[in-house]
């Protein structure tokens, strides 16, 4: 169970407070209007950012103040999620070992991760060489094979193309199930959250609720959401 | 129809001061023959101490750029516009600063005479290589900060989340990031220390310690030997063509813009690295404070009571100064248009080529040809400071050129099409949408130009008439007199006019500039 205890964030104008528990296991989207502190959330989970006060919580154990890579969790970015210097191969095999010296069964893992999001033969293709999907797919292919139980997903397929986004949150979907990962994903199409989470986390006005069901949630949005959603 | 003809006509200045001047040059050299052992040795060394200056420069400013990017402490930001200093500081004035701190009864010398060691020596190579480093090093420093922080900060906490250590960032990031930046500024250094004038005239000379510059100028002063000075420009040319094709060479961005940004890192959060870079920056920054406070701090009894040949000389490189950076500013702006507007690429490439040409010209080599050409018709000496504006013009016009070149084409194509159907073109196109949206970098060049013409020892020193010096040829021969307490006093007199003028032009262009 991720818990935020007490959590607020103050950065010179910008208060964010939460105070909830996402059950692990779950897919959850975090949606809101922009600068409302929906990635910044994400980056407090993941330890880039420290907040004022309050904790994080991880199965019961406090993860606030730990370093980055010493959290349980794997984290997809916007943009320059790969290396462009570094095959399909190598920007993988990162996230077992930095220093990509693998055994032959770690090198096994990541040859099926990147079979798994069907990327069968590209492993020596660098970022340059491949579409804007397939490079997605590199991304989870590395996420599939850090193992962490929390994936954080940071609007990651907002250049795609509608249909491919799809195909990708699909792929997603299936990937943390078959995983049982914990998935927090932010994105500002409700589309998004429909098609992937089973609830949403609302950021709004200096507070991250309580995840509700998404489908209600949209069914019947509060003012805040209704003026951000434009109905 | 947009005007090409501005440009055009920078572009034929640029060309008939750089190859016009070489062919001159050429016409009148003597043959190779006449090539002595002594001028073969000043060819080695001033390919040597080149070598040496860039390639300490560089290595010394990776640890540096590397502390610079990735910590954010007190003092940081005046640390980055120092390192912008050395660059616009006339060389004379560091060269003073540098021997009040490793000079003869500099404050090195001091203490290791209280320690009872040998005293060490400023003049020869390492002088030479000294001033260099001094110079360079910064710039050197901020080419590679600049590389650091083009990293997507994306990269830094995507190591993170993986763990990575410092050793591990250094390999997949740090590693690649150093092979492609490295090489350019390298060369870019070496290129600048091969045209070096003044370090050498004032730390190098004699048989060991002479560069083609130095024999160059020396030819023509003391022997007055055209033909003999005329081949020593080619051998320069020659030199500065040779490192300048060798790599493809562009004149390196002097902006501070987004030097400020630090990168937050978590691989380098531990106590062992932390003090590595801050013994690094604390080294750098006494290495470029130390001198500068000795020019200061020696200067303020001296200013008080210049002689009256001093503000002369003053007055009239500060005339030269101003009438430099208008023909900077002009001749950059024009040019920088016509890359913008002329059809095709080619032609684009060929102008911008034709703009950066200067940053591998030698001043001694366009004096050289300068004066050969005139030589004939007027009176060179009656004509050295028009000329020595001129010359510092275009030598400035390759970093004025890299400020503006990006901003123009962002202008153009921002509101290049609203103007055209506007009908906003010419002068009014100029006027209303140029001028306005290039503010910051104009002022920039203007500054710039300004700066290093008003600190410029090089074709004024060919041309000198002794009654018309400019302020630092009259403190180079303060210099040579030993009249050193003049000399401080001219140094900081000069120090102040020339960072007077960077600052009063950046800021005139800063102010109300609506972004």
């Amino acid at each position: 169970m991720l818990t935020f205890d007490g959590l607020q964030i103050r950065l010179d104008g910008f208060e964010l407070r939460a105070g909830f528990s996402v059950e692990p296991g779950t897919r959850t989207a975090v949606i809101g209007p922009s600068g409302s502190g929906k990635s910044t959330l994400l980056n407090v989970i993941a330890g880039f950012v420290t907040p004022t006060s309050g904790r994080v919580l991880w199965q019961g154990h406090e993860i606030t103040g730990k370093d980055p890579g010493a959290r349980p969790v794997s984290i997809v970015f916007q943009d320059n999620n790969l290396f462009p210097h570094m095959t399909a191969f190598q920007n993988v095999a990162i996230g077992i070992r930095p220093s990509q010296r693998l055994s032959l069964q770690e090198r096994a893992r990541v040859t099926d991760a990147l079979n798994q999001v069907g990327l069968e033969g590209m492993e020596q293709r660098k970022p340059g060489a491949l579409s804007g999907g397939q490079q997605s797919r590199v991304v989870l292919a590395r996420v599939l094979v850090q193992r962490r139980p929390l994936v954080l997903l940071d609007e990651p397929f907002t250049a795609l193309g509608p249909a491919l986004r799809d195909e990708m949150l699909d792929l997603v979907a299936e990937l943390v199930s078959g995983a049982g990962a914990t998935l927090l994903m932010v994105t500002h199409d409700p589309a998004d959250a429909l098609r992937i989470a089973d609830q949403t986390i609302l950021v709004a006005q200096g507070i991250a609720h309580p995840p509700q069901p998404t489908a209600a949630l949209l069914a019947d949005p509060p003012a805040v959401l209704r003026e951000y959603l434009g109905r | 129809m947009k005007r090409l003809w501005p440009g055009m006509l920078s572009a034929a200045v640029v060309l008939a001061l750089t190859l016009g001047a070489l062919a001159a040059v050429a016409l009148r050299a003597e043959s190779w023959g006449a090539f002595t052992p002594a001028d073969w040795a000043a060819v080695r060394f001033t390919l040597w101490q080149a070598f040496l200056s860039a390639a300490i420069s560089v290595v010394l400013a990776i640890p540096v750029a590397r502390a610079l990017a990735r910590r954010r402490f007190w003092g940081r930001s005046v640390l980055v516009t120092l390192l912008g200093a050395p660059f616009i500081l006339p060389a004379i004035v560091a060269v003073l600063g540098l021997l009040a701190v490793f000079g003869r009864s500099g404050i090195v010398n001091v203490a290791l005479g209280w320690l009872g060691l040998a005293p060490i020596q400023i003049y020869g190579l390492h002088g030479v290589v000294l001033a260099h480093v001094f110079f360079n090093l910064p710039l050197a420093t901020r080419l590679i900060l600049h590389a650091w922080q083009a990293v997507p900060g994306e990269h830094f906490r995507l190591t993170a989340t993986l763990g990575f250590s410092a050793a591990d960032v250094g390999r997949t990031i740090e590693r690649p990031l150093l092979r492609a930046t490295l090489p350019g500024a390298f060369m870019v250094i070496f290129v600048i220390c091969t045209t070096s004038f003044a370090v050498a005239l004032t730390l190098g000379g004699g048989p060991r310690a002479t560069t083609v510059e130095l024999a160059i100028y020396q030819a023509f002063r003391f022997d007055f030997d055209l033909g003999k000075a005329a081949l020593l420009a080619l051998a320069q040319f020659a030199i500065c063509a040779v490192a300048a094709l060798g790599l493809r060479l562009q004149a390196p961005q002097m902006t501070s813009a987004g030097l400020d940004r630090v990168q937050r890192r978590w691989d380098a959060n531990r106590w062992f690295l932390r003090s590595v870079d801050g013994i690094w920056v604390a080294l750098v920054a006494v290495f470029l404070w130390t001198p500068l406070v000795m020019v200061i701090v020696s200067g303020l009894t001296g200013i008080t009571n210049l002689p009256a040949p001093v503000f002369a000389a003053a007055f009239r490189s500060v005339c030269v100064a101003l009438a430099s950076a208008i023909m900077t500013v002009s001749m950059a702006l024009a040019l920088a248009l016509a890359i913008q507007n002329i059809a095709s690429r080619f032609g684009a490439g060929l102008l911008e080529a034709t703009g950066y040409l200067a940053i591998a010209a030698s001043p001694l080599v366009i004096g050289t040809g300068l004066f050969l050409i005139v030589f004939p018709f007027a009176d060179p000496v009656a004509l050295a400071l028009p000329l020595t504006a001129l010359v510092n013009a275009v030598m400035s016009l390759p970093f004025a050129l890299r400020a503006l070149t990006p901003q123009v084409r962002q202008v153009s194509e921002v509101y290049g099409n609203l103007a055209d159907n506007l009908g906003l073109n010419g002068w009014a196109r100029l006027r209303y949408l140029y001028v306005p949206r290039l503010r910051r970098p104009l002022g920039f060049s203007a500054g710039l130009a300004a700066a290093l013409s008003m600190g410029d020892l090089g074709v004024i020193a060919l041309f000198a008439d002794p009654e018309a010096a400019t302020l630092p040829l009259q403190l180079y021969r303060l210099m040579a007199a030993y009249r050193m307490e003049d000399a401080a006093g001219a140094a900081l007199l000069l120090l102040v006019l020339s960072m007077g003028f960077f600052w009063a032009f950046d800021r005139g262009g800063r102010m109300d500039a609506d972004v």
